[in-house]
């Protein structure tokens, strides 16, 4: 019962704490933006690179983009030690 | 498989290497760059596993090579990360240096391979470490399943 209730709480908190930052958000295309309007106007002196998505992903957010590949080498890396051991015992 | 998937894999192959290459290659001036050019570098693996079976394209592609790419490339992308250390983490040193140096007029212009400082260079980085990274995930799950693209 109190484990129930403990649910129920956490899912109402959570849903209006998701309501009430979907109303807060930043409505979409309003002036005060910097951020976007400096990258357009920005990336190509800075940077050197006519794409600016790639100079996001790569410059301006690299170090996201260095997550990223952190979190796809430890997938291989992980895929690889689970599968390894079955193909021994296949062989064996 | 089939003769006829196997010959369509053998024309089809180079076709998506060269696509995925030029993905890459041309990320910073054009739509692509590193994640999504070498996940198509790594759809030909797929391809060819389907086609071929795991085991012959696993003699050619073997996983201690493909981890050390994979490493390679994470190990590249992070010392080019540090390589503006002297301004801040990932600053883009390379930006007017004789190495992706140019830096191309305000506005549309004509593209230039040659521009883009350290951008290009993580291209590949990341490239080379999805690639090496997706196709050893392939091999590997096609390698512990029953061999379901084997040619009996």
């Amino acid at each position: 019962m109190i484990r129930k209730i403990g649910i129920s709480v956490s899912f109402i908190v959570m849903a209006i704490m998701m309501f009430s930052f979907a109303v807060l958000l930043h409505p979409f295309g309003e002036p005060p933006s910097v951020m976007d309007d400096y990258i357009i106007e920005n990336t190509q002196q800075e940077t050197g690179t006519n794409n600016a998505v790639s100079a996001v992903v790569f410059d301006y957010r690299g170090y996201d983009t260095l997550g990223e590949a952190t979190v796809l080498f430890l997938t291989a890396t992980a895929v690889i030690m689970l599968f390894r051991d079955r193909k021994k015992e296949a062989t064996e | 498989m089939s003769k006829i998937v196997r010959t369509t894999a053998r024309f089809l192959t180079p076709a998506i290497l060269l696509y995925g290459l030029y993905l890459i290659m041309h990320g910073h001036v054009s739509s692509g760059g590193g994640f999504q050019g070498g996940a198509a570098f790594a759809s030909s693996t797929a391809l060819l596993i389907v086609a071929f079976g795991s085991k012959r394209v696993a003699s050619y592609l073997k996983e201690h090579l493909l981890v050390t790419i994979s490493c390679a490339g994470a190990l590249m992308f992070i010392i080019l990360g540090f390589a503006g250390m002297g301004t801040t983490f990932f600053y883009n040193v390379f930006v007017g240096s004789p190495l992706f140096g140019n830096v191309p007029a305000h506005g549309p212009n004509p593209e230039d391979i040659w521009t883009g400082g350290t951008v290009p260079l993580m291209n590949i980085a990341v490239a080379l470490n999805v690639v090496a990274g997706l196709s050893a995930i392939l091999l590997a799950m096609a390698g512990a399943s029953n061999e379901p693209g084997e040619d009996k």
